[in-house]
């Protein structure tokens, strides 16, 4: 890796993190309350996550990041039904960073991999049951009956004689005895707030513009530093005119960081037309031949070396001779950005025996300890407040401007927000990596699936950012979907080609799934159309009958009336997968202008099933957000590179998909008992090859390659 | 000094003329409701209504701004119609990019009070949401026309 990779290794090797579709075992743990305890005398605090105030404020200490998907809400939803909380009483708050809001199947507090409420099911119902079991022992103790006699409701504990106490009368009393630590949940038919319509506790200060994001913050004394980074990969500075940085009003000090140079002045501008000022000039890099097209031969270059076989099941090489149709087919796919709204920030103080830092951050673990690290000071010297964050969507688990911001505090002696331009975000993003990809099935004579062959070649996210997690040349992440696909084969090969450049790549919202998705689901419909059967058809008969996948399918194919009549002019497309812990499949309605090549999505239909819908409006948002980013993903989104850098510099660059490309969205919950499984990431994968499916139903266009080239579509 | 007139005050800043209005206001007046995202007029994340139309404050100077009378999102009252439907409608996901979208809706909304499907589209058509509001968006821009008309 390179630049800032060292560091990055480092934060995150010490940790155990295991993201993605690894298996969630529950376990209810609850913690020791003494510290919490001692806290205040004035509250009611059996656990970490829930505090019950005298006035009857219930509030729900949160360590999971608001980055908009509705998990504060949802979580304080989970606690206040076991709790039996007045939900009108209930507030959310963000808790600094600590040991009790690490994920319980992963040594780390951070928010990623669609984990905030599916690995804390348990842990959160658990929590707000042992707090209202306290309550009512309380209140049966201070009338001296039977515990089992007394009935919760909205925040009260009731009599059988009529009489009732509230949760905030019985504080004092409550808070003397001791944890359940096997408290009895409810039952999913007892649940009145889980599962039911809520307002989000955040939105009406993002309306009234009151929120706080990391850009916002203000630490008395501060000043504002902004950072030049290399332009090209490996550069390093070779000069620059500290003078003239200095000149500019208000630019306080020029700070030289390894292979950066920052700039702290008394307000943005200032440090922004400083670090102007400074006209570095640079050396050339390492990697000075590298472009687009140099990019594109070193991909298909990578595509046809041998790979590391990841998984061989059955016989697939002789499967796939015998095979009565054989089709092949190669995906490629670019490197794109977060392009989150909130560009990278973060505000550091260092003192002497402590460092502050608030960061919009969603991993808290590595920030602490990519602090700790900087300062010398032990992690538990580093308080982190999570500030709310202006878009996430995996990128914001790295803690480069940690770094900068520390070491910045550290060279001024006060508090410093380091913030990145877009232009540096655009520049320093983690990308979606690029990935190229070859399948070839076969058929039997009865239209069967009987072969599977699958290649990927890529950079590798694992490598860089948690080594530990390569095993034999394989990273999962760059296969994510394939050896878990929701089909079952007989015959299946699986190899990666693991690619090494210079190229930082990340965590990009559903990870490998994005990617790997739109190879299968197109592939798949191609199959489908040689084996002359129903695209939906033709997926549920590879499927186990029953299966998450199996039933979403069905439920979508039912409630947007696949096989029903299309409305004149349109095509329809469908796509399925499982991701996170749950399935989602989209179908996409399109008409394709011939003439010109452009395609309008009119409809996009789409069905979850995530287990449980704990907040089912933060559900619809989701797969609603998820589909406008797919959607600009697939028509608009490719980071371009020149001259062994990225060349991208903003949106005037790279356009996002915007108000007139959203099409009508139609979003299906299936309400399951299965499982809990994740949100945030499942509804993204399945949109492009739904809307490439349909593009083919149009024109009979195979679209491979993303995003869609729009010449392809053109007609005479 | 330079005088502005913002949300009904006068204010005095000290800060160079050619600064954007968008820095002038987040840093020497702690306006944070008022964000940046790409500096160059392309996202609509900074906007604030000057004399009632919406500009991007990234985009010009503070010098420009000073005759003016500047609105930002807590310049209008907690129950304007457009805020009452951000709410009811759910739309913010993370929110950055919300109170710039509002403005220009309100804008919009002056201009066009009876907007088609059509018309919220292209009047929106230049702003970003990375979260993928839009659909909540085109929801609460009709309720807000319906609400602004009762
Ligand atoms: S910050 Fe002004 S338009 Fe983007
Ligand atoms: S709500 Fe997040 S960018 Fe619009």
């Amino acid at each position: 890796m390179m630049k800032n990779g060292i560091t990055r290794r480092d934060f995150l090797k010490s940790s155990s993190l295991v993201i993605a579709a690894t298996a969630l075992h529950g376990e209810l743990v609850l913690f020791n309350v003494s510290p919490a305890k001692a806290e205040s005398t004035t509250t009611f605090k059996p656990h970490a996550f829930v505090e019950v105030a005298m006035d009857d404020t219930v509030t729900v200490w949160l360590g999971q990041t608001n980055l908009g998907q509705g998990t504060h809400t949802g979580i304080s939803m989970i606690i206040a039904e076991e709790l039996d909380a007045d939900w009108q009483k209930v507030r959310a708050k963000m808790a600094l960073a600590a040991e009790v809001f690490k994920n319980p199947h992963a040594n780390a507090q951070f928010t990623g991999g669609s984990t905030s409420i599916r690995s804390r099911w348990d842990l959160l119902r658990g929590s707000g049951a042992a707090a209202r079991q306290m309550l009512i022992a309380a209140a049966a103790k201070e009338w001296g009956i039977d515990a089992k006699k007394c009935r919760t409701e909205k925040s009260r504990v009731l009599n059988p004689d009529g009489r009732h106490l509230t949760y905030g009368q019985l504080v004092s009393k409550a808070r003397e005895l001791p944890v359940p630590q096997n408290p009895p949940l409810k039952e999913a038919k007892d649940y009145r707030i889980i599962g039911t319509a809520r307002d989000r506790l955040d939105i009406p200060d993002k309306v009234e513009g009151k929120t706080i994001y990391g850009m916002d913050v203000v630490v008395p004394n501060m000043c504002i530093a902004v950072v030049a980074r290399p332009p090209r990969f490996g550069a390093t500075p070779v000069s620059y005119d500290t003078n003239a940085a200095m000149a500019v009003k208000g630019v306080l000090k020029v700070v030289p960081l390894e292979d950066k140079v920052a700039v702290c002045a008394d307000t943005t501008y200032a440090a922004l037309q400083g670090r102007e000022k400074l006209n570095i000039q640079w050396t050339t890099g390492s990697h000075p031949e590298l472009n687009d097209e140099s990019l594109d031969k070193l991909f298909q270059a990578s595509l046809e070396k041998p790979g590391a076989v990841a998984e061989s099941t059955g016989d697939t090489e002789n499967a796939f001779a015998e095979a009565a149709v054989k089709i092949e087919g190669s995906y490629k796919l670019p490197f794109i950005s977060h392009a989150q709204l909130e560009p990278i920030n973060c505000t550091a103080h260092v003192e002497k025996d402590r460092c502050r830092l608030w960061v919009p951050t969603q991993g808290q673990t590595w920030s602490q300890m990519a602090a700790a690290k900087t300062s010398g000071l032990p992690a538990e010297k580093v308080e982190v407040m999570t500030t709310y964050v202006g878009g996430g969507f995996g990128l914001r688990v790295t803690a480069d401007p940690v770094v900068d911001a520390v070491s910045l505090s550290m060279a001024m002696d006060r508090p410093v927000k380091v913030m990145w331009t877009r232009e540096d975000d655009f520049a320093n993003d983690y990308f979606r990596p690029g990935s190229v990809s070859t399948i070839k099935a076969g058929l039997d004579k009865d239209g069967r699936l009987v072969a599977w062959s699958h290649k990927v070649a890529s950079p590798s996210i694992m490598s860089g950012l948690m080594p530990e997690q390569v095993k034999n040349g394989i990273d999962g992440s760059s296969l994510h979907g394939i050896p878990d696909m929701v089909y079952t084969l007989p015959n299946r090969h699986i190899e990666y080609v693991m690619m090494d450049l210079p190229i930082s790549v990340g965590f990009w919202r559903s990870v490998g799934y994005t990617i790997n998705t739109f190879a299968i689901e197109t592939f798949m419909d191609e199959l489908a159309h040689a084996a002359k059967k129903d695209p939906v058809e033709f997926r549920l008969d590879h499927m186990e009958k029953g299966s998450r996948p199996y039933r979403t399918l069905s439920l979508l194919a039912e409630k947007a009336d696949w096989g029903g009549k299309v409305p004149a002019g349109r095509s329809r497309g469908i796509a399925v997968g499982s991701c996170f812990g749950s399935s989602a499949a989209h179908m996409a309605e399109v008409s394709v202008d011939r003439k010109t090549g452009k395609v309008k999505v009119h409809k996009v239909a789409c069905a979850i099933d995530c287990g449980p819908a704990v907040y089912p409006d933060a559900i619809t948002a989701q797969m609603e957000g998820g589909l406008v980013m797919a959607l600009s993903v697939a028509f608009h989104e490719k980071i371009h590179f020149s001259k062994g850098g990225v060349k991208t510099a903003n949106f005037d660059e790279y356009p996002l998909l915007t108000m007139s490309g959203v099409p009508e969205v139609e979003v299906y919950i299936s309400n399951s008992v299965h499982k809990i499984g994740g949100v945030g990431e499942p509804g993204i994968p399945t949109v492009a090859p739904a809307v490439a499916n349909a593009i083919f139903k149009a024109t009979g266009v195979r679209l491979k390659e993303l995003p869609f080239k729009r010449d392809l579509l053109i007609k005479g | 000094m330079i005088s502005l007139h913002v949300n009904g005050k006068k204010r005095k800043v000290d800060a160079a003329p050619d600064t954007p209005l968008l820095w002038v206001l987040r840093d020497n007046l702690g306006i944070t409701s008022v964000k940046y995202t790409c500096g160059i007029a392309e996202c609509g994340v900074c906007t604030v209504l000057i004399d009632d139309e919406a500009v991007r404050s990234c985009s010009i100077s503070v010098d420009e701004a000073q005759k003016s009378k500047i609105i930002t999102i807590e310049g209008l009252p907690e129950d304007h119609p457009v805020k009452i439907a951000w709410i009811e409608k759910q739309v913010p996901q993370c929110g950055y990019c919300q109170p710039g979208i509002m403005l220009q809706t309100v804008d919009f909304l002056k201009r066009q009070p009876n907007p088609t499907e059509e018309q919220v589209d292209e009047a929106l058509d230049n702003v970003l949401c990375r979260c993928g509001s839009h659909p909540r968006i085109k929801k609460a821009v009709q309720m807000a026309a319906d609400l602004t008309k009762k």
